[in-house]
């Protein structure tokens, strides 16, 4: 080994790593967990189909906001200013982008990616396979920069999510109801809040760029709200992504009549 | 004869100790334009000064705006039982605060009260809350503070010179051995690189030792490796003297287990801020060891005592926060009347008295320290503490104002420098010792310099002599056993502490000094293995001659001083004796420090004003009665 | 309570070395740099290790036990089993000197090119006024006891040499986001960070937050803070946009 810790004039170790405790195991669950919501996602998107249930109001998040006039029935809560999606684009590429873009640039995402698919580090102290490293300095890499534009973005969808929560508490009969979905669907929203105010750019933005926060007293709270949260930012990010995934397999199995809806209510 | 190769370097100052007090001395020399090197055993930022935890004390007023520069001078002096150099006390009272707001404008961000100035704490001894702080982390904020100084004062250079090093250059790692003269004047000095153990002399005619402390002679201590009494036997052997050597700090609460921590500090902020001390029975003890001298100044009642936190103008302050001196003792009889804890301490209990959140956030290292290696969680369970030997008051003799030791072109500032605290120091009073000294130490060497008519030399066989020392110990001798160094460092530990320690009495210390003549005997023999590169069995051969030397103006002087005072204790002798009060013990030592001798001498009397700024009858308890004659107490009568 | 305990330590120094085993006694309540020196005393009195206060203050005592970066005086030897054969080599990151002392004058050469602290011009001694809570953040981060294990950690610098031209390391990125957030400095350096100290190197996988002994949260609170504020100044189009238009100047000293 002549580069990193055989470089010349370091200790001269033949071994990798003498670490004995389990360093695989972040790599590897993480790493599972990642493949799994992109592959599930992935086929998702492309579906194109079973995203509503008309009956009980419930819209899954992968397709919120739907503004297509190919979107069925129902579910375009904001309209249909986008006229109609060729065929090859999945119908909520929009929604795809944002959301996959904020995870995807997440401070969070971006840690547990680097560390189980790319190994740059797998784990602490233990070497990495890769030659040459310029980490986030140099394109394509530095346009990561850009998260904060996700985060503006994913603020307005978890509005729009939490509007999709009120109308999933519509009953059978027209009126006021609930179903295990509304149970599901307010949890979902309730983690995505959590992660989204929980970012870091949230954080930077409410007052991590002030100097001073003695001169901006109400900053300084929304700051050190935001700062509670963050420190379980990582927890955020993995649980909504869970409940992402359990909300939109729940809404897709009601709406291809797999399950049927058990209601609390009406 | 060894041929050796020595890498020479020439400079206006050289400071030996990155310590607060080292650093401080080198940013003025340097800043009053004067090339200065700093010579630090360990690496830089690293020094002692690292370790204290409570604060630094300054008469800011910003707590309790009564406090002045008077008040914290009568504390000092009545902390060091008025043997103090009150010249040396004065400066520092005054001085201090200038000097703390200072270190703000290097960037140091000291604690804050609710108005945004710097917040100040409690402190045994101190009449207000005085100890500007950082959590408990003060020394480790001014060195580092003091180390960002250094380096924009660096920046500085290369923006003029092209080269960082230019005017101040840190030498790391690097171990100074020998003073070097030309006829009584100092010219230089000689070391040798940790690393390496290659060879250096610097070439100089001023040198501020600032290296610290001795504790390192005693087995139970707070003190780090680098306490071995350097400065002090350099300054022996170089013809200096060291004045109050028999006084030495044992703080009270030290960790006592488990045994490999034993002597670990536990800052006195615990006490400070709300810890109480408590025997195994439960009870309060320090109510019942409020010596005569302080009588009326501590609250008698547990009620009083908790109220005091809270008003300090109306009531009087826990016992717990004495002096270090009486509460050490307090500890000390509590034990031996089989009422410690388990595992020979008494218990220091903050749990009951803070909610848990305030404990870890005012004293984040001590949950922190005591977490990591004792297992005990400080927020549900009280400590095991008890003394530990941390601090010496004894040090170089030098001039208050130019901290100029009797040798020409030598300065002593910080813990080795003596005089300052008496026979006591107060919490707190080192740091704010380090930086108004350190300073004055810097000016001193500066202005000796300006008027320095020509450089002094220094010849090659001195430099011989000093590198034929430095390599002895690789020499095995021909005949007889070779030693251990750690073997008789070891020794020399356990018997400093067992016989120089807390307590004293005449057959002990004279078996002490028994020892030391014997173990002064074997390290001639030490030998060691191994080359010189990082060779710490070699270091420690060397360091180990130098607490020898100064374990004997300790022991010498302690058999000499017969009676008790701050931080010397006789058995023999229990009673402070006004006739001692202004005698000092001077120790000095012949060229090569293989002998040590100790003489009294008379200290200065306090300047008049001074002295009128305490009250008659304080000063009845510690003066003789001739030397009050001048008091306006007594003038009037 | 005292065992006979198994180790492998790490003795050489920039030309050769290997690990040499070792068995030693190991008594209560001991932690690894405990052993050391009973080794030194024992078996190996040349054996070069580096330390000062022995109580996790100063940061000297940096070295790998089972190949994680940790602090010699701070690791107790019961959070290894009786059994287990414990492992010590010298930091992997800098370049050895001898046995477990290594040559971390790439830590000092660093902290050099980082701009210092610049006061206010207009204040004097004692004028400094600072709320507790503008405060904070940098007191965080001035917790650092420069063991430069969290340097020794990153993956930018231990795996690849080269980058240690243009990455100054967490502990000096860390020193710029203490200057940036204290509440008086003048300076900026937020371009600086980027530019001259390789902010973009750091991939915030928070390998120098785990390994911190003082339990500092590097990256959450001084990295990503960074570079966040680095986005502000280089990347992000509508903050340089409303900078230009309320003139606030190239430094948001509000
Ligand atoms: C645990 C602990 C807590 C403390 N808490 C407080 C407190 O809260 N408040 C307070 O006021 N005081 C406190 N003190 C006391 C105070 O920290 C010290 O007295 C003070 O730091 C000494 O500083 P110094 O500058 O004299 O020397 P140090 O900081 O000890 O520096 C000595 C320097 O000299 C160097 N040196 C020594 N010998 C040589 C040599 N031969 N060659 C080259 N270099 C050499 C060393 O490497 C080191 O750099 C505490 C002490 C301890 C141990
Ligand atoms: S978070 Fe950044 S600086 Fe810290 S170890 Fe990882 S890459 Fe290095
Ligand atoms: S930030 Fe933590 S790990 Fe890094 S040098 Fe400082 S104390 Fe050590
Ligand atoms: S969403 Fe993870 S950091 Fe912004
Ligand atoms: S020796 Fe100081 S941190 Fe370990």
């Amino acid at each position: 080994m002549k580069a990193g810790v055989g470089a010349p004039g370091r200790a001269q170790i033949p071994e990798r790593t003498f670490r004995t405790d389990g360093w695989r195991v972040y790599p590897l669950t993480t790493g599972a967990i990642l493949i799994f919501f992109i592959l599930y996602a992935t086929v998702r998107i492309f579906m194109n189909q079973w995203y509503w249930a008309p009956e009980e109001h419930y819209l899954t998040p992968l397709y919120s906001p739907c503004l297509s006039t190919s979107c069925v029935p129902g579910s375009s809560h904001f309209g249909q200013p986008m006229g109609e999606i060729p065929a090859f684009l999945p119908m909520a590429f929009i929604t795809f982008v944002i959301l996959a873009g904020f995870r995807g640039t997440c401070y969070y995402y971006r840690k547990a990616g680097y560390r189980s698919l790319f190994m740059a580090p797998a784990a602490c102290a233990v070497p990495e396979p890769h030659k040459k490293y310029t980490g986030e300095s140099k394109f394509p890499l530095v346009i990561l920069n850009a998260h904060r534009y996700f985060f503006y973005g994913a603020l307005v969808f978890a509005c729009i999510n939490i509007y999709d929560a009120v109308l999933s508490f519509h009953g059978k009969d027209g009126g006021i109801g609930m179903g295990v979905g509304t149970v599901i669907i307010l949890i979902n929203v309730a983690m995505l809040l959590a992660y989204t105010l929980s970012c870091h750019a949230c954080r930077h933005i409410v007052g991590g760029r002030l100097k001073n926060f003695s001169k901006h007293p109400l900053r300084y709270r929304y700051w050190t709200f935001v700062s509670k949260l963050n420190v379980r930012h990582g927890q955020f990010a993995m649980i909504s992504l869970v409940t992402v995934i359990l909300t939109d397999a729940y809404i897709m199995a009601v709406a291809a009549g797999w399950i049927t809806d058990l209601r609390i209510f009406n | 004869m060894v041929q050796v190769q020595v890498e020479r370097f020439a400079y206006d100052v050289v400071v030996i100790g990155a310590g607060g007090a080292g650093l401080r001395a080198a940013i003025e020399a340097r800043q009053q334009g004067k090339r200065t090197a700093i010579v630090t055993k360990s690496l830089f930022g690293k020094a002692h000064t690292v370790m204290a935890e409570g604060g630094c004390a300054a008469s800011m007023g910003n707590v309790n705006a009564k406090d002045n520069w008077e008040v914290h001078f009568r504390d000092t002096m009545r902390g060091g039982k008025f043997l103090n150099n009150w010249r040396m006390a004065e400066l520092h009272a005054k001085e201090a605060p200038d000097r703390v707001w200072e270190l703000e404008t290097y960037g140091a961000l000291f604690d804050r009260t609710k108005d945004g100035r710097i917040s100040q704490r409690n402190f045994g001894g101190h009449t207000y809350p005085r100890l500007a702080h950082v959590g408990d982390r003060t020394g480790l904020e001014m060195i580092r503070t003091m180390q960002q100084k250094i380096v924009s004062l660096q920046q500085e250079d290369f923006e003029e010179h092209g080269d960082y090093e230019a005017m101040l250059k840190v030498f790391p790692e690097c171990t100074i051995t020998e003073l070097i003269k030309d006829g009584d004047r100092i010219s230089g000095a000689f070391a040798y690189w940790r690393d390496s153990g290659k060879f250096l002399l610097f070439e100089t005619p001023a040198i501020v030792l600032a290296t610290g402390g001795i504790g390192k002679s005693f087995k139970v201590t707070s003190n780090s490796w680098e306490y071995t009494g350097d400065g002090h036997a350099l300054a022996l052997r170089a013809g200096a003297t060291l004045i109050n050597m028999e006084f030495v700090q044992f703080h009270p609460t030290g960790m006592v287990w488990p045994p490999s921590v034993k002597g670990i500090l536990v800052t006195e902020g615990v006490r400070g801020d709300g810890g109480v001390l408590k025997n195994s029975t439960g009870e309060r003890f320090m109510f019942g060891y409020i010596p005569d001298v302080f009588k009326g100044q501590y609250a008698e009642t547990e009620k009083e005592a908790d109220a005091w936190y809270k008003d300090q103008d109306n009531n009087r302050r826990t016992p717990d926060l004495l002096p270090r001196d009486e509460v050490a003792r307090a500890i000390n009889s509590e034990v031996k009347a089989g009422r410690g804890s388990p595992h020979g301490g008494v218990f220091l209990d903050i749990a009951s008295r803070l909610p848990a959140d305030e404990i870890r956030r005012r004293l984040p290292s001590m949950y922190h320290q005591f977490k990591e290696l004792a297992d005990v969680d400080i927020t549900s369970q009280p400590m095991e503490v008890g003394p530990t030997c941390h601090y010496v008051m004894g040090g170089v003799e030098v001039d208050p104002d130019t901290a100029s030791s009797v040798v020409p072109g030598l300065f002593a500032a910080g813990e080795v420098a003596g005089g300052m605290h008496g026979s006591n120091r107060l919490g707190g009073n080192s740091l704010s010792d380090l930086i108004v000294f350190g300073r004055r130490a810097g000016l001193g060497a500066v202005s000796y310099l300006d008027g320095l008519a020509e450089r002094p030399t220094i010849s090659e066989s001195d430099v011989d002599d000093a590198a034929n020392r430095a390599v002895a110990p690789f020499d095995w001798p021909t005949e007889g056993q070779a030693e251990n160094p750690y073997t008789i460092h070891a020794e020399l530990q356990q018997s400093m502490n067992d016989l120089v320690g807390i307590i004293r009495k005449e057959e002990e210390v004279q078996q002490a000094l028994d020892k030391l003549v014997e173990l002064k005997e074997r390290a001639r023999f030490v030998a060691v293995e191994g080359r010189r590169e990082f060779n710490p069995g070699w270091h420690l051969s060397l360091d180990l001659r130098n607490m020898l030397l100064v374990s004997e103006c300790v022991a010498k002087a302690a058999l000499m001083r017969t009676e008790s005072r701050g931080g010397h204790t006789r058995d023999d002798f229990p009673g402070m004796d006004a006739q001692w009060r202004n005698t000092l013990l001077v120790c000095s030592s012949d060229e090569r420090g293989t002998h040590a001798e100790v003489a009294a001498k008379p200290q200065e009397p306090m300047r008049e004003d001074l002295l009128e700024l305490f009250e008659l009858s304080e000063l009845e308890k510690y003066y003789t009665d001739e030397e009050l004659t001048q008091h306006s107490g007594r003038a009037g009568q | 309570m005292s065992y006979k305990g198994n180790f492998k330590v790490w003795r050489g120094d920039d030309t050769s070395g290997g690990l040499e085993d070792f068995v030693v006694e190991v008594n209560e309540g001991e932690v690894v740099l405990d052993i050391i020196h009973r080794l030194q005393a024992t078996q190996a009195p040349d054996l070069a290790v580096r330390w000062n206060c022995k109580a996790g203050k100063c940061g000297s005592c940096s070295a790998e036990i089972n190949g994680m970066p940790r602090l010699l005086c701070m690791t107790r030897m019961s959070v290894f089993t009786e059994q287990e054969t414990i492992t010590v080599t010298p930091l992997r990151t800098f370049p050895v000197v001898r046995d477990l002392v290594t040559d971390v004058s790439y830590n000092y050469q660093k902290a050099r090119e980082v701009p210092s602290f610049t006061p206010p011009e207009n204040l004097g001694l004692g004028e400094y006024r600072m709320k507790q809570r503008d405060v904070e953040r940098s007191q965080e981060f001035r917790k650092c006891i420069e063991c430069f294990l969290c340097q020794n950690t990153c993956h930018v610098i231990r795996d690849h040499e080269e980058n240690k031209e243009s990455f100054s390391g967490p502990r000096f990125l860390m020193r710029i986001a203490e200057l940036e957030m204290h509440p008086l400095d003048t300076e900026d350096r937020t371009r600086d960070a980027q530019d001259e100290h390789g902010l973009g190197y750091c991939n915030i996988t928070k390998c120098c937050t785990e390994v911190c002994p003082e339990h500092i949260k590097i990256t959450d609170n001084a990295l990503i803070p960074m570079k966040e504020r680095v986005a502000d100044r280089k990347y992000d189009p509508i903050v340089w946009l409303g900078n230009q238009l309320f003139r606030r100047g190239s430094h948001n000293k509000h």
